[in-house]
C-alpha cells in the first residue's frame, strides 16, 4: 500500500513521529506493526518493521521512529522525510503482541526507550474505548529529554498509572537514583503476579531480556508476559 | 544491532505465504520438542533472510528467504505448526 | 511498480572511489549475527584442516601462536553494505597452515564453533590472501566479532571470513555452506556485487 506522509513531529532530539495517510487501510489493533519499504531512485530497496502508535478503524496512522546511529532507514525517516513524501507499507501485521478493549483484567506495560510506541497504541486504545481495565506503565528512558509522547503521558487518563525510570540522568530532585530497571522496581511499581496481569514488554533486546527474566522470578506466568524486541538499523 | 528480535517480526514476511498470521500459531521444535507460539521464537534478521531459532534450545526452526518479490521458507527444523483454537 | 521515496539512498551514495559498488563507509564495527554468540575458551580451542584421505592437521591455541604471526592491514566489506577501511589484524597465514597439508582438492568448507559453515575455493585462501586472525586493532578479538579466532579473507564479502573458526574440510567440488544455502552468493566478490543468489 502506498502511504503519504501527512505531518512530522519531533518527539526527542533523535526521534520523531510521522503521521501517514494510507488509503484503503482496514484499521488495526493496538500493538500491531507495519513493514515500511523504501525504494531509492536507483532501485535499491530496504524494508524495516515499525510499531504503530495508533489503532482503530481510521486510515491515518502514526509511527514513531528513533534514529539508530548506523541505520539506513531510520535516519531517513527521522531527518529527511517531509510531508507529501511517499512510502510503501505492508500491514497491519502481528496478531500476538496486541491488546483489545474487549479484554478484561489488569494490564502492565513496560517500555524501554522507543519501545513505548506499541504500548502507547494500547494506552490510546483504552482511552478511546469504554474499557475500565486498570493500566500501569513503567517507562525507562536514558534521561528526561528522551521521553516520547510526553504531554499525553504526563497527564494520564484515569485508570492509568505511569512510573518513570531514568538510567543516565534524572530530573532534579528525583527520588529514584539512575540505573537500569531492576526486580525491585518491578515489584514496587507493577501489578503483582498474584493479580495475573497481562504484561507487555517492549524495548531493546537487552532490556526486554532482563525485564522478562525478572518478571518470571517475581512469579509472573511466562505465558502472560509478551515481549517485543527492537532490532537494529 | 547484535542479538535477536521476537517471532512477531515474521508477520510481514510470512504474510506472503500464509492466509492466517502464523506468528500466532504454535510451533514444535523438531530438535528438542519444545512447543511455543511462533511469536516467541528468536529471530535473527539478515539481509534477505530471517533465521528463526527455538527459544528453548537455539536450534534453527525455519529460515525465511526473500528472493526479490518471492518468499521461500525452509521449514526443516519444525515438527509441526498448528493454529490456536 | 515500486514507489520511489524521495531522497532515500542519497546518504548511501556519499562514498568514495576506494569502495566497492553499493558500499558505504563506517567507522564502527557493526555486529551481524544469526544466532547466539558462542563462547569458546582458548584452552579448549582447536583449529584443524582435514584432507580427502581423512588426515587431520591440528593446532591448539599455543601451537597456533608458535607459528609466524603476521600484521595485516586491510579493508573489509560486509554484504550489509558497510565497508571499513584500513583495519588492522594479527594472525597466522593460511599459507603457513597449509604448508604440510597434502591435498589435490580445490574447494574448502569452513566449519565454525556454533555450527556455521561457509564455502571458499582453496585458491582464495592461499598466496597471502587469508589468515586465521585473533587480534583486531591491538586487542584480543571479541566473541561478538568472531573471537577467539576467525577466518580473515578480506577480498571477499565478510561473511566468508567465518567467525569462531574451527576447521577447514577439503572438498572435491564446491558445495554451499549455511549462508550460501540461505541465499548468499557462492563466491561473494564485493567488486562484482555478488551479494545474493
Amino acid at each position: 500500500m502506498t502511504a503519504t506522509v501527512a505531518s512530522v513531529h519531533p518527539e526527542t532530539a533523535s526521534a520523531r513521529s510521522l503521521t501517514i495517510d494510507v488509503p484503503g487501510w482496514r484499521g488495526n489493533i493496538a500493538g500491531q506493526h507495519v513493514d515500511v519499504r523504501l525504494t531509492a531512485e536507483d532501485g535499491y530497496q530496504a524494508v524495516r518493521s515499525y510499531s504503530l502508535a495508533s489503532s482503530g478503524p481510521g486510515a491515518t496512522l502514526q509511527l514513531a521512529v528513533d534514529r539508530l546511529p548506523d541505520g539506513e532507514v531510520s535516519p531517513y525517516l527521522v531527518d529527511d522525510v517531509l510531508p507529501g513524501d511517499q512510502l510503501e507499507i505492508r500491514g497491519p501485521l502481528g496478531g500476538w503482541f496486541v491488546w483489545e478493549p474487549s479484554l478484561a483484567g489488569s494490564v502492565q506495560l513496560i517500555a524501554g526507550g522507543s519501545g513505548i510506541v506499541p504500548l502507547m497504541a494500547m494506552i490510546r486504545s483504552r482511552a478511546a474505548s469504554a474499557s475500565t481495565s486498570p493500566f500501569r506503565l513503567l517507562y525507562s528512558v536514558r534521561n528526561p529529554d528522551d521521553v516520547f509522547f510526553r504531554a499525553e503521558l504526563e497527564t494520564p487518563t484515569p485508570g492509568l498509572e505511569v512510573t518513570w525510570a531514568y538510567t543516565r540522568a534524572t530530573p532534579t530532585g528525583w527520588p529514584r537514583p539512575t540505573g537500569r530497571v531492576t526486580g525491585d522496581d518491578l515489584s514496587a511499581h507493577c501489578f503483582p503476579a498474584s493479580e495475573n496481569p497481562a504484561v507487555f514488554v517492549c524495548g531493546p533486546t537487552g532490556f526486554v531480556e532482563a525485564v522478562a527474566n525478572a518478571l518470571v522470578l517475581l512469579g509472573h506466568d511466562p505465558a502472560r508476559v509478551k515481549t517485543e524486541r527492537f532490532g537494529g538499523a | 544491532m547484535a542479538g535477536h528480535v521476537d517471532g512477531n517480526a515474521l508477520a510481514g514476511p510470512l504474510s506472503e505465504l500464509f492466509a492466517f498470521d502464523p506468528t500466532t500459531a504454535s510451533a514444535r521444535c523438531a530438535s528438542c520438542g519444545d512447543t511455543a507460539v511462533l511469536a516467541r521464537a528468536m529471530v535473527y534478521e539478515k539481509p534477505h533472510s530471517f533465521i528463526v531459532r527455538c527459544s528453548a534450545c537455539d536450534a534453527v526452526l525455519m529460515v525465511v528467504l526473500q528472493k526479490g518479490d518471492a518468499t521461500e521458507i525452509d521449514l526443516g527444523g519444525l515438527a509441526w505448526l498448528r493454529t490456536l483454537g | 511498480m515500486a514507489v520511489i521515496s524521495r531522497g532515500f539512498g542519497s546518504r548511501r551514495r556519499e562514498s568514495d572511489d576506494s569502495l566497492p559498488p553499493g558500499q558505504y563507509l563506517t567507522k564502527d564495527f557493526p555486529v551481524l549475527s544469526a544466532g547466539p554468540t558462542p563462547r569458546i575458551d582458548t584452552a579448549d580451542w582447536e583449529f584443524s584442516i582435514t584432507n580427502e584421505t581423512g588426515v587431520v592437521s591440528r593446532w591448539n591455541w599455543e601451537q597456533l601462536h608458535a607459528l609466524p604471526i603476521e600484521d595485516i592491514d586491510t579493508d573489509i566489506h560486509c554484504v550489509t553494505r558497510w565497508s571499513k577501511l584500513g583495519t588492522n589484524w594479527r594472525g597466522v597465514s593460511l599459507d603457513t597452515l597449509f604448508k604440510d597439508v597434502d591435498t589435490v582438492y580445490e574447494h574448502t568448507m569452513a566449519h565454525c564453533y556454533g555450527g556455521y559453515t561457509t564455502n571458499i575455493p582453496l585458491a582464495d585462501l592461499l598466496d597471502g590472501k587469508a589468515w586465521i586472525a585473533f587480534d583486531f586493532d591491538g586487542e584480543d578479538l571479541d566473541p561478538e566479532h568472531g573471537g577467539p579466532a576467525r577466518l580473515l579473507v578480506p577480498h571477499l564479502y565478510f561473511w566468508k571470513s567465518a567467525k569462531w573458526i574451527k576447521g577447514l574440510q577439503m572438498l572435491p567440488q564446491d558445495q554451499p555452506g549455511f549462508w550460501e544455502q540461505n541465499g548468499y552468493n557462492m563466491y561473494g566478490d564485493p567488486w562484482q556485487e555478488q551479494r545474493y543468489w
